[in-house]
């Protein structure tokens, strides 16, 4: 970038930068490389415009145009999830990739859309505040879609629980989690808290919103009808969040650079849970003919989208726009982030209704502009064109980068490094020692500290919730008809082979659905990786999004929506290639939903699909050994569906006391949180069983698709036969029970110790 | 029988309360913050949430609402009044009760299932437990620490006008562990945690808290 101009002060905001004198002065240096844009994209736009942008459209172009917005380096390899058949087990998506978020059908005229989005950067600067609107954000996602939001839920990730930073960035982020998603009365109803060094310094913070809507009520981003009107309503717009794209999200931190706090935005949730019912009053007068949230990019974002995916132009008074800070220029009006802002396209005689129903809920409305047929999209400032563009070269024609991608030379080294050196426990002192090590350890442990911070019973529908294997909301009271969320992914596995990693990630999300009661229809993605313009993680990308369309293909389902998250990275070293998976799932009646716990004395436990000798990635090789090396389980996309349609059938005829899915830590850690979920414990041996070649990798293998289930002895033979016609493998191992969890010939451990080890793990550094 | 339950700008239990309400036999009546109008209800319900997003001090603007002037009234005449978590705040802001609720000690929103103890079941919401009954229901708030000076505290005891208490750990520093407090009449209750998330097996750790919501209706028979 030594080409790029030293950053001249810009068009001071007295003198307007108008289209007129952006005409009359080509040669006027812009600080377009501060902006994020690199020279050639600058380029791109003086030649889409014909001149030289004004300071304004040079705003929308940088915030738009950027990583966070454009994904111009993911585009094109997110576009192989559009190749997929829009289609779930219940037939046509009613909306997919593009739209704010997908919408699926799921029985009984009713739809739900979900989608999970990142908000990582803005986190790390400000805990509190960047978590907090992450979940704003998400949530008017989804409400734009027409959807009432029910649930939320929160993948977190962050440096070792006992690093000094952890310390700071963790509790800022749950309370910021909390103190949103609480405020506006939306349950949080699972997510994952994992801990790895990589993410020291680069904490995940995503965040997945469900909504529900009958398929009548499915409204779009797009603004048509020449002479509608274009409401802003919601929110003041202010200062904060300004440039929080282009800065924030696209480029890495630098301990040594300013402080960039003030490019975080500051949410209010009470004001956004105003906006929820108002929005819904709105579409239940059937006044809005369209609609766009504003979130990263402001309202350069809502005005270009809504233009280009309409039928003509839009103009906009951007002088109109209700401001809490008088002194903002235009190029900031339009690239603030202000949070809790919508903007509608209303006919001119639903207006009326439209500001009456704002006025009931104290939201305030203005009109700031109207739909026009001149295919572009025109700003004004106080009478003079300060923006003159074809919406869809900002909204949509951004860059596309085709990054260089490699596989890194240390990967092959990395998968040779196996953990078949690594020394196992063989006594039973020593598995009755690892278990509980493993158990205790920050990923295994009890998530309590975190989820009792987050209100899961708001509008009394949640039927499962964390540390339940899946999310199930209630949706009808009266049929109960539910869903079931869950999301996942272990970036362990993602590191030693990415394309298998994401599948794994898939795998055990559509399982923990399944486990649950749910058929599993559809995907969202949030892809967490490192910095692009590094060959090995765009290989870990390219990989990752191969995998993922691979076995969606398989599985049936599509993925409907999902989010990118780059440039997390310290320095040369990147996360654990992220891809977080969640799948959404159907409950036909969720009083069937299966729970994870030992319910009673005297069940038949057993472990579903097959155990093979794979420690490579696992919780214990980290716990352990602290290691990392080698190749993950095996991907077995058929015995996945095998299973979790054996389990949807398994939960409508009522044979499973308990289910739980088998994971990070095995059947080892399986047991022991099915066990102190109700103080009940287990008496199981794998003599015989099938799993007698080694005790250690029955406890510890993390085979996927695999399950530990319970029945009542009187519907074992129905069990069994149902699962033989799945072709899904049973395995008996023993009978629930008593106050311990007892490995016939091992070892036999209190629940109550369990319990301790398991709950103690994070109060422990982060105080009760 | 009509149990009304108000929502606020904020207000988020609402349509749980109003379950509740529905699941215990009787008709539940939206009203609406700003209207002078209880509109023939028997009961009133102030659900949880954050009114007016807690600015200022949880309640202290929901006092000054339009219905809570008719709901005020109507409590000094003797109906009966809930407030549930943020209405517990709201009824001690508008002096139906006394006290205050102050951030928790641990300074941290806490959710849980609650272990509590019934110690007063003469009120209008509490008939149809026992005393010493112990119940379980979630408990979800960040400003749930009940406070009050001695001489306060001494009466309320005194008079038995202690309506639940937390049993095991308390979980947000309420003093003596004051769960919920109801007045002299016993037609005004003001309870932190939420009976209204444990009235069906399906969505709650169990159906403990539906007793509330019947008692209302046996005392509104009477």
């Amino acid at each position: 970038m030594t080409d790029a101009p030293a950053a001249t002060a810009p068009p001071a905001k007295f003198r307007l930068d108008t289209v007129e004198h952006a005409d009359a002065t080509p040669d006027h240096e812009q600080p377009w490389a501060d902006l994020g844009l690199k020279a050639d994209e600058y380029a791109r736009i003086r030649e889409i415009l014909g001149r030289r942008p004004t300071g304004a459209e040079l705003a929308m172009y940088s915030v738009m145009w950027s990583e966070h917005c454009s994904y111009k380096s993911s585009k094109v390899h997110l576009k192989k999830f559009g190749e997929l058949p829009q289609e779930t087990p219940l037939g046509k998506t009613l909306a997919g990739i593009g739209e704010n978020a997908g919408v699926i059908d799921v029985g009984q005229g009713y739809a739900v859309t979900f989608k999970v989005e990142s908000h990582n950067h803005p986190s790390y600067v400000e805990p509190y505040q960047g978590a907090a609107t992450g979940v704003g954000g998400i949530v008017r996602d989804i409400l734009a879609m027409g959807a009432r939001p029910v649930a939320v839920m929160d993948p977190l990730r962050f440096g070792p629980l006992d690093a000094p930073d952890t310390k700071r960035v963790m509790p800022g982020i749950v309370a910021g989690v909390g103190g949103y998603g609480n405020c506006l009365g939306l349950p949080n109803i699972g997510g994952e808290v994992v801990f790895d060094e990589t993410y020291l310094g680069n904490p995940l913070v995503n965040a997945l919103c469900v909504g529900v809507l009958r398929h009548e009520q499915l409204h779009t981003a797009h603004a048509s009808g020449e002479g509608n009107q274009v409401v802003l309503y919601g929110a003041r717009t202010g200062g904060d969040g300004i440039g929080g794209v282009s800065v924030l999200a696209s480029e890495t931190f630098d301990a040594e650079g300013p402080a960039k706090r003030p490019s975080v935005q500051v949410g209010d949730p009470f004001m956004e849970k105003l906006l929820i019912e108002c929005t819904l009053e709105l579409f239940d007068a059937e006044v809005v003919a369209g609609i766009q949230d504003l979130g990263g990019a402001g309202l350069s974002c809502a005005t270009s989208e809504l233009a280009s995916a309409g039928d003509g132009g839009m103009h906009v008074e951007l002088d109109t726009v209700p401001l809490r800070d008088s002194t903002l220029s235009p190029e900031e009006i339009l690239m603030s982030e202000s949070q809790e802002r919508m903007m509608a396209v209303v006919e001119p005689r639903h207006l009326d209704r439209f500001m009456e129903i704002c006025a009931k809920w104290d939201v305030e409305a203005t009109v700031v502009g109207e739909v026009t047929e001149t295919g572009r999209l025109v700003i004004d400032w106080h009478g003079e064109t300060v923006v003159d563009v074809p919406p869809r070269s900002v909204a949509h024609d951004g860059p596309t980068y085709e990054r260089p991608y490699a596989r890194p030379d240390w990967q092959d080294a990395l998968q040779a490094d196996t953990t078949a050196s690594l020394a196992r426990p063989a006594s039973g002192d020593e598995l009755r020692t690892t278990l509980l090590d493993v158990l205790s350890s920050p990923n295994q442990a009890d998530k309590s500290w975190i989820t009792d911070q987050y209100d899961r019973y708001v509008r009394g529908n949640t039927v499962l919730a964390q540390p339940e294997d899946a999310g199930v909301i209630r949706i009808d009271d009266d049929t109960n008809l539910g869903v079931a969320v869950s999301t996942d992914c272990n970036g362990r596995f993602a590191k030693l082979d990415p394309y298998a990693g994401a599948q794994l990630a898939l795998a055990e999300s559509y399982r923990n659905v399944g486990v649950s009661g749910g058929l599993p229809l559809a995907v969202t993605d949030c892809l967490n990786f490192g910095s692009p313009e590094d060959p090995a993680v765009m290989w870990q990308f390219e990989r990752a999004t191969a995998g993922l369309k691979d076995a969606c293909a398989v599985l049936g389902i599509p993925v409907t929506g999902g989010n990118v998250s780059f440039y997390n990275q310290t320095g040369e070293t990147a996360i654990l290639p992220t891809p977080v998976v969640g799948v959404l799932g159907v409950v036909e009646d969720v009083t069937k939903r299966i729970k994870q716990g030992f319910r009673a004395d005297g069940d038949v436990v057993l472990v579903l699909g097959t155990t093979r000798d794979e420690l490579d990635g696992s919780a214990w090789s980290q716990v352990a050994h602290q290691h990392l090396g080698g190749v993950p389980p095996q991907v077995d996309l058929a015995a996945e569906k095998a299973l979790a349609d054996l389990m949807v059938e398994v939960a409508k005829q009522g044979l499973a006391t308990a289910a739980h899915d088998l994971s990070d830590g095995g059947l080892a850690i399986a047991l022991a949180e099915a066990s102190i979920r109700n103080g009940v414990g287990a008496r199981v041996a794998f003599e015989g069983a099938g799993l007698d070649r080694n005790v250690f990798e029955a406890l510890f293998s993390e085979s996927a698709a695999r399950a530990l289930v319970t029945v009542a002895a009187s519907d074992l033979q129905g069990f069994t036969a149902l699962a033989a016609s799945y072709g899904v493998p049973v395995t008996r191992i023993g009978t629930t029970g008593g106050d311990a969890l007892a490995v016939e010939g091992q070892f036999s451990i209190p629940v109550t110790e369990l319990r301790d080890r398991w709950t103690a793990t994070i109060p422990a550094v982060m105080g009760a | 029988m009509k149990v009304g339950v108000v929502t606020f700008p904020g207000s988020l239990d609402d349509v749980d309360a109003q379950r509740a309400v529905r699941l215990a036999g009787a008709e539940p009546v939206a009203l609406w913050h700003g209207d002078h109008d209880l509109r023939s209800v028997d009961a009133v319900v102030l659900p949880g949430g954050f009114s007016y997003g807690d600015y200022l001090r949880c309640g202290a603007i929901a006092r000054f609402a339009p219905v809570m002037t008719e709901v005020v009234a109507a409590a000094h005449g003797g109906m009966p009044v809930l407030g549930i978590c943020n209405g517990f705040q709201i009824l001690c802001e508008s002096h139906l009760l006394p006290g205050a609720l102050i951030r928790n000690d641990h300074r941290k929103f806490v959710c849980r299932d609650q272990r509590l103890r019934i110690d007063n079941a003469a009120t209008a919401w509490t008939s149809s437990y026992e005393a010493g009954d112990e119940i379980v229901v979630p408990l979800k708030n960040g400003e749930g620490g009940f406070v009050a000076d001695e001489f306060t505290l001494d009466l309320l005891e005194g008079e038995g006008r202690v309506v639940a208490r937390y049993l095991d750990d308390n979980p947000n520093g309420s003093l003596r562990d004051i769960a919920g407090i109801t007045n002299e009449r016993g037609n005004v209750v003001g309870l932190m945690p939420h009976p209204e998330h444990a009235v069906e097996d399906l969505c709650g750790p169990g159906t403990d808290g539906l007793g509330f919501f019947t008692s209302v209706l046996s005392a509104l028979v009477k």
